[in-house]
């Protein structure tokens, strides 16, 4: 095939089929219990260096309760997928856990505006990056979940996100048409909050999906966080419901209120005060560490975040926004 | 007769006109997606939005101050994925990108990756998101933003995002899909399109109270001024009754002026 063009930054990670091919071939196919707390999942899962993809949009059922507890072991040199990030890429620019990451969108928090501290983390210049878009960076999960080692999209041509990317520009065998080819990518470890799982890791998720279902089957480490867990036999009433079967999953774990201060859908939103609050706080380093201290470091559980967030008389507060919005 | 309305508010109703009903839509985050709320709730009841997350044609109860928090989807079509959406786009299926923009040149190309050095920025911003996907990807993009000289520059730093890159011919030349390709840039000064021979930027229209020569002196390359330039209606009682009672009652978009 043609290579007609090429992007000039690094590729961070193998996108040779067979490496993965027999790294799943010795993957556990039990159905076994896979309950464990934050702590012990973070400890396994997510060593210093390894390469992290977070489910979920930005502030949307993102796994909080884990990314917290990253920056609570002080993990360090994390590579990092930039996609559609906003708070889930705030925390660990606060935590200063990740030295390179794949961009499609990072430091953003949408209509809300940009983190200040997250600016300041990439515009030091000690971050590795590499560009992509946000449907490039899918794609390259599709890929992998397919098992092969690129995917073909017609986004980013002619532009300096392909440039500055690690993407090709290939031509079609059949009509010669240019494509540019992304590579696949099977993050180390994926950490995805949903609705319901079981015990073994059989999750159903409620409402948009985004890139989570090609994630969880390109992810090596699948570490999920459930605001309920349910009965094996709840899955079974429903199969048509299970997103992520249990073989992908190597740690699930109960987390009610999990994507606080981030919006799930049918069930609370977004905590639009706290995420203002850290916008604010960000401005000052001094300022920033202690709210840092205080509503991470210094706290030992994520009921206890909760708890100095508001607690209930908050979650009850977004409960009632969400489901006015369903009224 | 004489209405108040701020600048914001004159840019987002302009913007609503152009999303016509029973057309799709692929909505970028923030502006973008109180215009679409309003031109929902007022001409354009069927107008099919869909949002990168996966959101499709939901009846927007409120302004989303996500694309993908769950007003994308209230009682929506489908809840579904990104690669659903994109590739929905990708077949040819959408009209129209709607997208807002930090840097933009006179072919329409957007920046909203860095200003600057690119390995050490002077402003490092979000990056493409889904824009450089939908703009790729869409039959039209329509773009709105602010309108400044810092903003409307000869040559962006980065493009992020494809306008008509070089001119003519250029993103066929680049692989991009044929047809597809900015179309309208409605800032709070005025509407502009593209010469079709040039691909350049021109005046289409400038909003009540506002003189051509403002639109030239805010603008950091040279804008082909046409003979005829038409005046933009300004805001009506209903679009201005809905968009601050209904869209954007907080004033988190319209508060910005």
């Amino acid at each position: 095939m043609n290579v007609l063009d090429k992007g000039i930054n690094a590729l961070f990670m193998d996108p040779e089929p067979d490496n993965a091919r027999q790294f799943f071939a010795k993957k556990s196919r039990a159905m076994t219990d896979k309950r464990m707390n934050e702590k012990d999942a973070v400890e396994r899962f997510i060593p210093d260096g390894c390469y992290l993809a977070i489910g979920g949009f930005g502030a949307n059922r993102i796994a909080t309760a884990v990314i917290h507890e990253i920056l609570r072991a002080r993990r360090k040199n994390l590579g990092f997928f930039g996609h559609t990030s906003t708070h889930d890429f705030q925390l660990l620019c606060a935590g200063q856990c990740i030295d390179r990451v794949d961009i499609a969108y990072i430091i953003g928090l949408e209509a809300r505006g940009l983190s200040p501290n997250a600016r300041r983390v990439m515009e030091s210049g000690e971050v590795q990056v590499c560009e992509w878009t946000n449907y490039a960076l899918a794609a390259r999960l599709k890929a992998a979940a397919e098992g092969v080692s690129f995917a073909i999209v017609r986004c980013m041509l002619g532009t300096d996100t392909f440039k500055m990317s690690a993407a090709r520009v290939i031509e079609c065998p059949f009509t010669g048409k240019k494509y540019a080819a992304v590579p696949a990518v099977w993050p180390d470890v994926a950490i995805i909050h949903v609705h319901h799982a079981d015990i073994y890791g059989n999750c159903q998720i409620r409402g948009i999906s985004i890139a989570d279902l090609e994630l969880a089957r390109a992810a090596k480490h699948v570490i999920i966080t459930a605001e309920r867990l349910i009965d094996n036999t709840a899955i079974r009433m429903r199969p048509t419901q299970t997103v992520i079967p249990f073989y992908l999953v190597d740690a699930v774990i109960e987390v009610p209120f999990g994507s606080y201060p981030g919006n799930m859908p049918y069930l609370y939103y977004s905590d639009e005060d706290h995420l203002a609050q850290w916008l604010t706080v960000e401005k000052d380093p001094q300022e920033f560490k202690k709210f840092l201290d205080h509503y991470i470091y210094g706290v030992s559980s994520f009921e206890q975040y909760l708890e100095r967030c508001g607690g209930l008389a908050k979650l009850k507060q977004l409960q009632k926004l969400e489901t006015l919005v369903d009224s | 007769m004489t209405r108040e309305y701020n600048k914001v508010e004159m840019m987002i109703c302009a913007s609503s006109r152009y999303l016509e009903d029973g057309k799709t839509v692929a909505v970028g985050t923030g502006a973008p997606c109180a215009t679409a709320m309003l031109a929902q709730k007022t001409a354009s009841p069927n107008l099919v939005i869909l949002f990168e997350a996966g959101g499709l044609a939901p009846a927007l109860p409120q302004m989303p101050i996500s694309v993908g928090d769950s007003r994308t989807f209230f009682r929506g079509i489908m809840a579904a994925g990104m690669v659903e959406m994109m590739t929905t786009c990708c077949r040819g299926l959408v009209d129209y990108a709607f997208l807002g923009g930090a840097q933009i040149d006179k072919y329409g190309n957007i920046n909203s990756t860095v200003i600057g050095n690119y390995k050490k920025p002077k402003v490092r911003f979000p990056g493409s998101g889904g824009a450089n996907d939908f703009a790729s990807f869409c039959w039209r993009t329509l773009i709105m933003t602010v309108h400044s000289k810092s903003r409307f520059v000869e040559k962006v730093d980065f493009v992020t995002t494809a306008g008509f890159l070089t001119g003519p011919g250029a993103r066929e030349e680049a692989g991009l899909p044929l047809g597809t390709g900015p179309y309208k840039i409605i800032t709070d000064l005025a509407v502009l399109g593209f010469d079709e021979k040039t691909k350049t930027m021109l005046i289409e229209s400038v909003h009540p109270g506002v003189e051509v020569a403002t639109v030239k002196q805010e603008t950091g390359f040279e804008l082909i001024v046409p003979d005829f330039i038409r005046k933009t209606p300004p805001p009506t009682d209903t679009e201005l009754r809905i968009l601050r009672g209904e869209v954007d009652p907080l004033r988190l978009i319209i508060g910005r002026s």
